[in-house]
């Protein structure tokens, strides 16, 4: 799923600053999973805003309304007959949602109310981690389920680096070293010969560094 | 028993405080309220095991919110007492009441209005009450 957190409430304030009415999307799928802009917390922020404004005499009217996506036009599309009610739009959907929304609505102004930070897992109720920079060309056959471009701090393909002290990271006591994670899985799954492959360059043209991306599946254009 | 405790203490009655969410909390304050607290059994006493621990974190979460949109966190709280101290529920109702009075109204309120629910047979301390701060 794709992790948000909320932006710092001085910033939305900010924001939303010069408007008295205005519409707060929220999303259905990561973002609800993740704790941060759902239907909960489109609520609760609609309340915090409101109340903070109607404190300092300048009360707002705030239009709370959750998509099922923000990243499919038959959802976005069905913002319609709503959207100029309002004199600005702010999501807490993820960056996905945020642009899809404003591409969809040019005269509008929609401005993110989440810092969109990571594709990750739920560990724990409460703790969400990240898992996968969606690098185009996937390794997790060599390394077994770990990902070492994200795990690893360094994106190393053939680690790990002197920094790996007693199973951790050296950026942070509190991670795991991702190298020292796909070898204790190779160790696991008497595999460790697979180590001993050196990896070539990777190259990151499927990457990022190749310029935005996109899928095309002509069978299925309409 | 026959208790008193201050009348601007208006309880709603929910199963468990673990029904308590941060938005019940909010929509409180942003309906009036002076303060809010949540009145859940003993700790380890639950009869769904975590729900007034689980009540207690919503607590200290709302409390944050409350401080940074400005109506103070200092207003809401949790309490734990059992279903037979009532003399505690009406100590608690008076120390609570005394406490939003000092802080004074909710700051973004004009005029205060009184809203109660009641449901469910547990007559116990599992209770949210707000209370208005009466000057
Ligand atoms: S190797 Fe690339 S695609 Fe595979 S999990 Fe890691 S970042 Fe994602
Ligand atoms: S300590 Fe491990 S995870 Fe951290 S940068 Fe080095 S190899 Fe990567």
């Amino acid at each position: 799923m794709i992790v948000a957190n909320r932006k710092p409430f001085e910033e939305l304030l900010e924001f939303i600053k010069p408007y008295s009415k205005i519409l707060l999307l929220g999303c259905n799928e990561c973002v609800t999973v993740c704790a941060t802009g759902g239907a909960k917390e489109v609520a609760i922020l609609a309340s915090e805003l409101k109340m903070h404004r109607e404190k300092e005499g300048r009360p707002i009217e705030i239009m709370e309304h959750v998509l099922e996506r923000n990243c499919d036009p038959e959802y976005v599309e069905s913002l319609k007959p709503m959207v100029g009610d309002y004199e600005m739009v702010m999501s807490m959907a993820c960056g996905c949602g945020i642009q899809f929304v404003a591409e969809h609505y040019r005269e509008k102004l929609v401005l993110p109310a989440v810092n969109t930070t990571f594709d990750g897992v739920t560990e724990e109720h409460g703790v969400w981690s990240e898992r996968c920079l969606g690098c185009g060309n996937c390794i997790l056959d060599k390394t077994l389920g770990i990902c070492p471009v994200t795990r690893c701090a360094k994106s190393l393909f053939n680690g790990p680096c002197g920094g790996s002290q007693g199973g951790k990271c050296e950026v942070d006591k509190d991670t795991p070293c991702g190298w020292q994670l796909i070898v204790d899985r190779l160790k696991e799954m008497n595999m460790l010969d697979k180590y001993m492959e050196i990896q070539p360059l990777k190259d990151w043209s499927t990457s990022r560094d190749g310029g935005p991306r996109r899928r095309v599946r002509e069978d299925l254009k309409i | 028993m026959r208790l008193t405790y201050p009348t601007n203490v208006k309880v709603l009655k929910v199963p468990c405080t673990g029904r308590v969410d941060v938005i019940h909390i909010l929509k409180a304050f942003e309906n009036g309220a002076d303060g809010v607290y949540v009145a859940g059994c003993l700790e380890g006493e639950c009869h769904y095991l975590v729900g007034n621990l689980r009540a207690k974190k919503r607590v200290g979460y709302a409390k944050q919110l409350l401080e940074e949109c400005g109506i103070g966190g200092e207003r809401v709280a949790m309490y734990n007492l059992s279903s037979a101290q009532g003399q505690r529920f009406a100590a608690i109702a008076l120390e609570m009441t005394e406490k939003i009075r000092q802080l004074g109204p909710n700051p973004m309120k004009k005029g205060s209005r009184v809203m109660g629910h009641g449901s469910r047979e547990n007559e116990s301390q599992e209770q949210v009450a707000r209370t208005e701060a009466k000057s």
